[in-house]
């Protein structure tokens, strides 16, 4: 036990020395989390929108003015003819046009119908979807209320509303995301450099040589960095709530509990990345590459699981971060007990297991 | 308890069918220093390795300090100290620091700790350097302090793995002068090293070729046997039968 105690010490030293790196370990989840926060999200607000509007009508004003009264719009400007549609986006001011056709009001009481012309910006794909759904979304609906001023047509009015994220804030995503992999990325990462560290400078031989057991020498580098990660957990969560209001919908001590479960699948990456690799930069190398690319693009936290290609789908199913995004999720958003996550929760226990069975093995190679 | 503190009996190591040590038999006395002399790759660290309780021998017998290298490896770590070649201080940690992490692992207690450290800062004269980071030391300070380090446990037999390699030969005189203190203690010293100087130094050496160990004897005798002047030669004479091509 003293042997033990004095080995945390000795970490513990190792991890406040070296500023640069807690001041990385611990910068990053910050400043990650406000720039996905703020910076990367798929809401629109403001897009810039030009009107050419053909008949200068009552609907036609009414359902601008509309369009415009959402937070969503800005008016750029109107246009007055159809060659200034591409002049205006050449120069990149606008997302969209609005395009009314002649006699608009005329027309819907004649014939019934009448038809606006939308042309959006397709350079970005998933913002010009975007914006072209807000859009539609809100002339169906002026659609429909106009429907219910006029007596006799049946309406059917679908009331939409999403479930566990109302507004579609990105952030009720990234949170949980971003909790997935940085726990995943700090754990395996800090774990790994931390025992190469020690055979690269010939300090493990002198602990091996010492009375102290190969286990324990693990478990006391392990004990530091779990702290870390922890804490660094808590930041996230206590940002997320704070700053961008992501609420904790389950139960905390459940959320906090999986949190460490995952934690320790991080950790044993770490230990069976350190038996693989022989010096600190190998250990840095394996983790980025070998573990936070297949991480980040795999989990589902960027890229939907749904929209890969169907062996791509297979393959993420070996990615942990993957199974701990659902699991944090469902308890963030959803409120979901053990009951619902318990499939997930298994499938990472099990990956636990496999890592230090590995790594057992590997390591006893190691000391023949 | 034998007069013998190592005592080996076909102590063989095979990685698949490269022999890496062939049938070591030899002894070591109690309080001796035991130069054990071979060119790179003849098995020195592999022979270490073994006797250390890190690598388990493919076939033969060895008992060190009196206990049995394959079932009594936790009893013979708590008996022996180890240095190796590559530096092994904390360079992140002060040299108080550092010695109140080896002397925990080993067990001792906080008194003796703080007595330990005090004698053994006293001894190098570097009281104004205690709470100095290791990395800001000269390397000649360091490598005394990383031996100082390794027997502050007081070990019975003392492994050390090429301790002088890259020092200036005045810090090396110095540090054999560590050497023959801790010997007068009582402590066996169990040495590798490629300074042919060096092994003029010991009481006794072996010189291993290919695996095997090819001399043991005291290196009066071996220069007397091969009719030379230095070590160096003796060594030079015997190495060249290798057949191991690096």
């Amino acid at each position: 036990m003293k042997s033990f105690i004095a080995f945390i010490i000795k970490e513990y030293y190792h991890i406040i020395r070296d500023k640069r790196s807690l001041l990385i370990l611990l910068g990053m989840p910050i400043v990650q989390i406000i720039l996905f926060g703020y910076g990367i999200t798929n809401e629109i607000n403001d897009a810039n929108i030009a009107i050419l509007d053909n008949s200068k009508d009552n609907i036609t004003k009414e359902i601008s003015n509309k369009l415009l009264s959402t937070k969503y719009f800005k008016l750029k400007r109107y246009l007055d003819s159809e060659r200034e549609i591409e002049k205006s986006f050449k120069s990149g001011e606008i997302k969209q046009v609005l395009v009314f056709e002649p006699h608009f009001a005329e027309n819907l009481q004649k014939f019934g119908s009448a038809s606006i012309h939308l042309i959006t910006d397709g350079t970005d794909p998933n913002i010009g979807n975007t914006i072209m759904n807000y859009t539609n979304s809100i002339i169906l609906n002026y659609q429909s209320e106009m429907n219910v001023n006029l007596a006799g047509i049946i309406n059917v009015l679908p009331e939409v509303k999403m479930r566990y994220n109302p507004e579609l804030k990105g952030v009720y995503l990234f949170v949980p995301g971003l909790i997935t992999i940085i726990l995943n990325l700090i754990s395996a990462m800090m774990t790994s450099i931390s025992i190469a560290r020690e055979k690269e400078m010939g300090t493990m031989e002198v602990l091996l040589v010492s009375p102290m057991k190969p286990i324990f020498v693990i478990v006391a580098k392990l004990i530091p960095y779990s702290l870390i990660s922890f804490s660094i957990t808590i930041i996230i969560l206590i940002l997320g709530g704070t700053i961008f209001n992501v609420p904790i919908t389950g139960s905390l001590g459940f959320l906090l509990l999986e949190c460490i479960l995952y934690l320790f699948l991080g950790l044993s990456m770490g230990i069976l990345i350190s038996t693989i690799a022989p010096t600190q930069q190998v250990a840095m190398f394996i983790s980025m590459i070998g573990l936070m690319l297949p991480t980040i693009l795999l989990s589902g936290f960027i890229i939907p699981i749904e929209n890969m290609p169907y062996w791509l789908q297979i393959l993420s199913n070996i990615i942990p971060a993957k199974w701990f995004i659902i699991i944090i999720k469902d308890i963030m958003l959803k409120g979901s007990g053990i009951t619902f996550v318990w499939k997930e929760t298994l499938i990472i226990v099990l990956m636990i297991t496999f890592l230090l069975i590995v790594s057992a093995k590997k390591y006893k190679i190691r000391l023949q | 308890m034998s007069n013998f503190i190592i005592q080996t009996n076909k102590l063989t190591k095979k990685f698949g069918k490269f022999v890496a040590a062939n049938e070591l038999t030899f002894e070591v006395k109690k309080g001796e220093i035991f130069g054990f002399l071979g060119a790179n790759g003849a098995g020195k660290t592999t022979a270490i390795r073994m006797l250390c309780g890190l690598s388990k021998p493919s076939s033969g017998s060895a008992t060190v300090a009196g206990f049995d290298i394959y079932t009594q490896t936790e009893s013979i770590k708590k008996n022996i100290g180890y240095m190796s070649q590559k530096f092994s201080l904390y360079n992140d940690l002060t040299v108080l620091e550092n010695l109140a992490f080896f002397g925990g692992i080993y067990g001792l207690s906080k008194n003796v700790v703080k007595e330990k450290s005090q004698e053994l800062i006293t001894k190098l004269q570097i009281e104004e350097h205690k709470d100095k980071l290791v990395e800001s030391l000269p390397l000649g300070w360091k490598q005394k302090l990383a031996f100082l380090t390794s027997v502050i446990h007081n070990p019975k037999i003392i492994f050390l793995d090429e301790p002088t390699g890259g020092v200036d030969p005045i810090t090396r005189r110095k540090f054999w002068d560590l050497i023959y203190e801790a010997s007068e203690n009582g402590i066996t010293v169990f040495i590798t090293t490629h300074y042919m100087d060096e092994s003029e130094y010991c009481n006794r050496v072996s010189i291993m070729v290919d695996g095997e160990i090819v001399e043991l004897d005291t290196p009066h005798n071996l220069k007397e046997k091969y009719d030379c002047n230095k070590m160096d030669d003796v060594f030079v004479k015997i190495a060249r039968k290798s057949k191991r091509v690096e």
